[in-house]
């Protein structure tokens, strides 16, 4: 093991090395771009043996790693906002076709306006694609479930592809300390891709087919199904990697949460800021802690509700809203996870639209907020720190 | 690796495999279909496709039956180029890298006009550039059909569609067709043909060539589709024969730069012979077809002028 | 017959090559090509021509129209150089 200071970028790509990677297919797009650039100096150096595309667009990035994945290849591609949109028919196609590959998406709001600063908008938009999806709070956790991902879609008890959130500059530009893993035990623990069907003139098959309405409701429920089951399989690679070194990662992880009256829940680097808030609070006496999610789909119920257990008010930190509607799509989620069940009351902070900075005081601030929010009533949700 | 025999086909050796199998749901009489199952005869075996959504793919691909005797994927409409290209990165590294047997296998992208020449122009054009070792055909059936036979950029002048009928303010498609093989051929790729279902062999043959050369390789196959071009079942054949004869559709190869005119000797015949067989035709007024036949006759004399500029030597 | 979505391979996968040919197409047709054996010179232009790659050499080394797949659209006849295929109506 050996540690090193990495911009989160380059720790993606040094994993990428590490996992022994077949295709990349990428297209430059702020903040991902250090990724793309590593990987390409990387594969121009002989450091990794793969075939590095420079394709001409996001949509046709995808389009390479499935065609890759499709031959048994293991196949890497990143992108952020705009670029994801463009991908975003294929990011559905990847998953439903059940074709393993993992994706880094260095969050980046859609726009319009034009900005390459982060929150989640992008990745709300691919909510419900069928990946699996992680959103990770630093840069060792974004070299970590590069390797996590790929042996947890190629899993033939999975299929699914996995993809890690990972906040555009906050974690994409900053240097962190990271752990890099010996060779030996990525190679154990990540033996080559075996896939279940492949494209082999030996044993054609034929994938892609089209599905009648008499029959297409069937392959979707498989789908639904696969995603679901596919719990069970990302608890057990994590906790073998926890074994492996050390870290083990939990759908949710929860700060000061026993006694917890009021909860912070954060999803992504953001929750790094309000810990700092919480520890301060704490420090003053208040019963608040925090909760950060970090599996988001499939959506840890029992965990959530577990850990959340006493907690009377939650404060969901948003980094997308939905508009027109009830709010950002974490607090909805997390309402609908306590339905018609004893749970938390939800209040909802819009937070960091467009990588608007948050500092420990903002949190501090919000947690004053929040009393008289919860007398408003659950539709209504807080663009925190909007000039009006 | 071990250089591939070069094919030529003849009726001596010619092979009596399909790889595109009968029961697809193609219309009688489509040449779309006729085309692709001799290129797949060409192809042989060692092959792997990926298509684009369209006529081809939904004719062959009803779950859970399909017309494929090779591994073949469909993605999407417009990205059939991209798929291919990660076929063929992945059988580069995997062959490299020692995972998989070291044996040529033809990576070939089929789409049709539209998802070549208008939402599929961007991928197709990036794959070229990169200069991939893969086939990608053009199956050129003027129109969306497989939608219901609505106009694309190359849909010829004058023909009726769904979306470019005539009437008081139109007389159908006002445009010329957009030249996807000069698209092709400004890629700097080392191969480029157009083929006609009408003669098979040189259809095998360029298809056969195009796979066998290394890089990127396109050949533009014209498909004619009765029902879209209203004409009866049986005359697949004849149209794709006049379309060449006529000019309408020149056969021409494209090897490293220099040309090479395929066409059957003699003068080029009228293009009203062509379009008078064909319904989408029908509602031309003399104007009309005598532009087409300017146009026609203009294009054809450019066409011998750049052959005989940069003349193919074998 | 409808699968159960236990049943279905992952992605919908089809690992069977070929089993578009279970369905009889020459269902469609309403006609059907009849060959002249005293005019075929056994050219094989039928077999090249048909879309279907319904038509075969049978042991003679005459070309034959698969009835189960042929869909009637009268190319082999219309295409046939020694004018030995006619298109019968069925029925």
């Amino acid at each position: 093991m050996k540690r090193v200071a990495l911009e989160g970028s380059i720790a993606v790509a040094e994993a990428v090395k590490q996992a022994n990677v077949d295709v990349i297919a990428a297209y430059p797009i702020t903040p991902q771009t250090h990724i793309v650039e590593k990987l390409s100096e990387i594969v121009a150096s002989g450091e990794l043996d793969a075939e590095f595309v420079p394709v001409e667009s996001e949509h046709s990035a995808l389009s390479v790693c499935i065609g890759a994945s499709a031959c048994g290849a293991r196949a890497f591609t990143a992108t952020s906002g705009p670029g994801l949109a463009l991908m975003a028919e294929i990011v559905f196609i990847a998953s439903s076709m059940r074709l393993p590959m993992v994706m880094v998406l260095c969050n980046r709001t859609l726009s319009a306006p034009l900005s390459i600063w982060n929150d989640h908008s992008d990745a709300m938009l691919v909510r419900d694609s069928g990946w699996i999806q992680v959103f990770v709070n630093s840069a060792q956790e974004a070299y970590d479930h590069v390797f996590l991902g790929y042996r947890i879609s190629e899993d033939h008890r999975v299929l699914i592809p996995y993809m890690i959130h990972m906040d555009g500059f906050f974690l994409t530009h900053a240097i962190e300390p990271v752990e890099l893993v010996d060779q030996e035990l990525i190679d154990r623990f990540l033996p080559p891709y075996k896939p279940l069907y492949r494209l082999d003139p030996s044993d054609p098959v034929t994938m892609g087919a089209f599905v009648m309405p008499d029959q297409y409701a069937e392959v979707k429920k498989a789908q639904d199904e696969a995603l679901k089951s596919s719990y069970q399989v990302i608890l057990e690679v994590w906790e073998k990697w926890g074994e492996l070194t050390g870290r083990f990662y939990r759908p949710v992880e929860g700060f000061y949460l026993e006694d917890a009256e009021y909860a912070f829940l954060s999803v992504g680097s953001y929750g790094e800021v309000a810990q700092e808030a919480v520890e301060f609070l704490r420090g003053k006496g208040k019963k608040v802690g925090l909760l950060k999610l970090r599996l988001w789909r499939p959506f840890p119920f029992e965990e959530l509700r577990k850990a959340l257990r006493g907690v009377k008010a939650l404060l969901v930190i948003d980094r997308a809203i939905c508009p027109g509607g009830p709010g950002g799509p974490v607090a909805l989620e997390v309402r609908s996870a306590f339905y018609q069940m004893d749970g938390p009351r939800v209040v909802d902070f819009i937070v960091g639209i467009a990588g608007r900075d948050t500092t420990p005081e903002d949190y501090v601030k919000m947690f004053e907020m929040a009393p008289e929010l919860l007398e408003k009533g659950p539709e209504n949700y807080v663009f925190y720190g909007v000039k009006e | 690796m071990k250089e591939l025999e070069k094919i030529r086909f003849t009726r001596k050796n010619l092979p009596r495999e399909e790889y595109f199998f009968p029961g697809h749901r193609g219309c009688q009489g489509c040449g779309e279909a006729l085309a692709l199952r001799l290129a797949m005869k060409a192809l042989g075996k060692d092959t792997i496709v990926a298509s684009a959504t369209g006529c081809i793919e939904i004719i062959s691909s009803p779950f859970p039956e399909t017309a494929w005797g090779v591994p073949w994927i469909h993605v999407a409409f417009e990205n059939t180029a991209a798929v291919i290209s990660g076929v063929e990165a992945a059988l580069k590294v995997l062959t490299r890298k020692g995972r998989i047997p070291e044996k040529r296998i033809f990576c070939v992208g089929v789409a049709g006009d539209g998802g070549t020449a208008d939402i599929g122009l961007q991928a197709l054009s990036g794959a070229l550039e990169r200069g991939h070792d893969i086939l990608y055909l053009c199956f050129d059936n003027e129109a969306y059909m497989n939608t219901g036979i609505q106009r694309s950029s190359a849909t010829p002048f004058g023909a009726w569609t769904t979306t470019s009928p005539p009437g008081k303010k139109a007389k159908g498609q006002m445009t010329w067709k957009k030249n996807l093989p000069e698209i092709a051929i400004a890629h700097n790729i080392p191969y480029v043909a157009t083929a006609s279902p009408a003669y098979p062999y040189d259809l095998m043959n360029k298809v056969r060539r195009g796979a066998e050369i290394k890089g990127p390789a396109y050949v533009h196959i014209f498909s004619p589709c009765p029902t879209g071009w209203r004409c009866p079942s049986n005359l697949s054949i004849e149209v794709a024969r006049l379309a060449v004869e006529t000019g309408v559709f020149p056969l021409f190869e494209v090897i490293e730069g220099k040309w090479r005119i395929n066409q059957p000797k003699g003068e080029l015949k009228p293009v009203e012979d062509y379009l008078k067989l064909q319904g989408r035709f029908r509602h031309l007024d003399e104007e009309t077809i005598k532009f087409i036949q300017k146009r026609v006759t203009e294009e054809w004399e450019k066409l011998k002028k750049k052959a005989s500029l940069f003349p193919y030597e074998e | 017959m409808k699968l159960s979505w236990r049943e279905i391979k992952p992605g919908a996968v089809i690992t069977e090559p070929g089993s578009s040919r279970k369905l009889r197409t020459g269902d469609w047709r309403s006609e059907r090509p009849v060959v002249d054996k005293e005019k075929c010179n056994k050219c094989g232009m039928c077999y090249i021509f048909c879309p279907e790659g319904a038509i075969h050499e049978n042991e003679e080394g005459y070309f034959e129209s698969d009835l189960y797949y042929c869909k009637g659209c009268g190319l082999c006849a219309h295409e046939c150089p020694q004018k030995a295929i006619k298109m019968v109506p069925e029925g």
